[in-house]
């Protein structure tokens, strides 16, 4: 099966670890994950003005580039890309007017958008499409006691519409995804909060605060790992640790994986899928000290 | 500052209202964003307080208030409003009410990014704290 692909800026540089682990591990699984030709930016913030069309121009684009594809579905991992994209989409769905001011803006593409195209979440595809019994058939590696805290941060649950599980306050779909891949689930009370978004660029203090309670909190739940779906969550919980450590020495590091590279992890992918040299704090010494085999494998290679 | 019908039925009052496409009178202060915000503790006014400025049209204060810049969009307020009061876009409204000034002063400085950028920021943070702190 193959499914469009958006993968935004970030996934193209900071986050290249979330991008080469879902490349590879949805290729395991029989998905292609068929990269749009052509694309820019979908702005990263869905913008809540009523009378500001431009900024949907972006992403209603992306979409339209969806269409050229052929396609009428596409997918995201990035949670802000798949809030952004969503929202337009829906926002010109029920507002053809503004769907035609923006195909006006849009004169000198080939083709009009025509509203045809549906956003999905990899998470979302994993569950409906490829099936987590699926995904727990296809496990090589023992993750044994491996205690994982599921990290949803606001975008891919807040508003309703967007919500990836049908309970945004108490969300369970990261657990079941844990839970298919032989791994501890363990949910926390900071799992759907806030960790300080882009204020990270203007505000570093706020984000550090925020960050270090979101991991104390999994700490306190037990978890050896934190899973996350959002470059920007993952940026702030994983590298924001410096910032930590230097406002609280007794803190200790724990490791922020996209939930795609513990995907890689317990299909037995190598280095080149997991990609654990961008991540700030390496996961290799809690995987040993858990027994996760394959990771001592790829570590070494 | 004084209040009277006049700032009650200001033309910020209503700039605020139509930015956001919010019923801003539907607010009946019963603090759930507030009590869900998680910058709520570094705000000046919490999300309710600041939504009962704007009803009233204290300008002054608004524009003076940290609330909307310490918001991290992060919609918890929006969907436990249990008056259906999208409180994120009130935020937005709020921000851009102030972004459009004829003498905007961009709230977020972008030359004093500097020596942070040397850190590689994801491109995402980048562009969206611009987005939400500065006229561009």
């Amino acid at each position: 099966m193959k499914i469009s692909y958006y993968p935004g800026c970030t996934l193209k540089s900071h986050a290249k670890n979330f991008e080469d682990s879902a490349i590879a591990s949805m290729a395991e699984l029989g998905i292609e994950l068929e990269e749009l030709p052509r694309w820019n930016c979908c702005g990263t913030v869905f913008s809540l003005a009523s009378d500001d069309l431009m900024r949907h121009l972006a992403p209603i684009r992306i979409l339209l580039r969806t269409r050229e594809q052929g396609s009428d579905s596409l997918v995201t991992l990035c949670a802000m890309c798949y809030h952004t994209l969503k929202l337009s989409n829906l926002r010109v769905k029920e507002n053809p007017d503004e769907l035609e001011k923006l195909n006006n803006m849009m004169y000198k593409e080939e083709i009009t958008y025509d509203g045809k195209a549906s956003v999905y979440h990899l998470l979302t595809l994993l569950k409906e499409e490829v099936g987590f019994q699926t995904v727990r058939e296809r496990i090589t590696v023992d993750l044994g006691d491996l205690k994982v805290a599921p990290y949803y941060g606001c975008l891919l649950l807040r508003p309703q519409e967007v919500s990836i599980d049908p309970n945004m306050e108490s969300p369970t779909i990261m657990s079941e995804f844990i839970e298919a891949l032989g791994a501890v689930p363990v949910e926390f009370p900071h799992q759907t909060e806030c960790c300080g978004a882009y204020l990270t660029v203007c505000e570093r203090d706020l984000v550090a605060e925020r960050s270090h309670e979101i991991l104390e909190s999994a700490r306190r739940a037990g978890a050896d790992i934190i899973l996350t779906s959002c470059p920007l969550c993952q940026f702030n919980l994983d590298d924001r640790q410096k910032e930590i450590k230097k406002k609280y020495p007794e803190f200790e590091e724990i490791p922020v994986l996209y939930f795609t590279q513990l995907l890689a992890l317990a299909m037995g992918l190598d280095e080149a899928a997991l990609r654990f040299d961008l991540n700030w704090v390496d996961p290799l010494t809690i995987l040993e000290n858990k027994h996760v085999s394959a990771a001592k494998e790829a570590g070494s290679k | 500052m004084e209040v009277s019908v006049k700032t009650v039925r200001s033309p910020f009052v209503k700039k605020v209202a139509e930015i956001s496409g919010q019923n801003l009178g539907a607010c009946y202060q019963c603090g759930k964003c507030s009590a869900g915000c998680p910058s709520a503790d570094r705000m000046d006014n919490v999300p309710s307080q600041f939504i009962k400025l704007i009803q009233l049209g204290m300008e002054d204060e608004v524009r003076k208030s940290n609330t909307p810049w310490v918001c991290l969009t992060c919609f918890v307020c929006t969907v436990r409003c249990p008056k259906g009061i999208d409180i994120a876009s009130i935020m937005e409204a709020a921000r851009l009410v102030q972004s459009r000034d004829r003498d905007n002063v961009d709230h977020f400085e972008v030359r004093s990014l500097g020596a942070t950028l040397d850190e590689k920021l994801p491109p995402i943070a980048v562009v969206s704290c611009f987005r939400k702190h500065t006229a561009g």
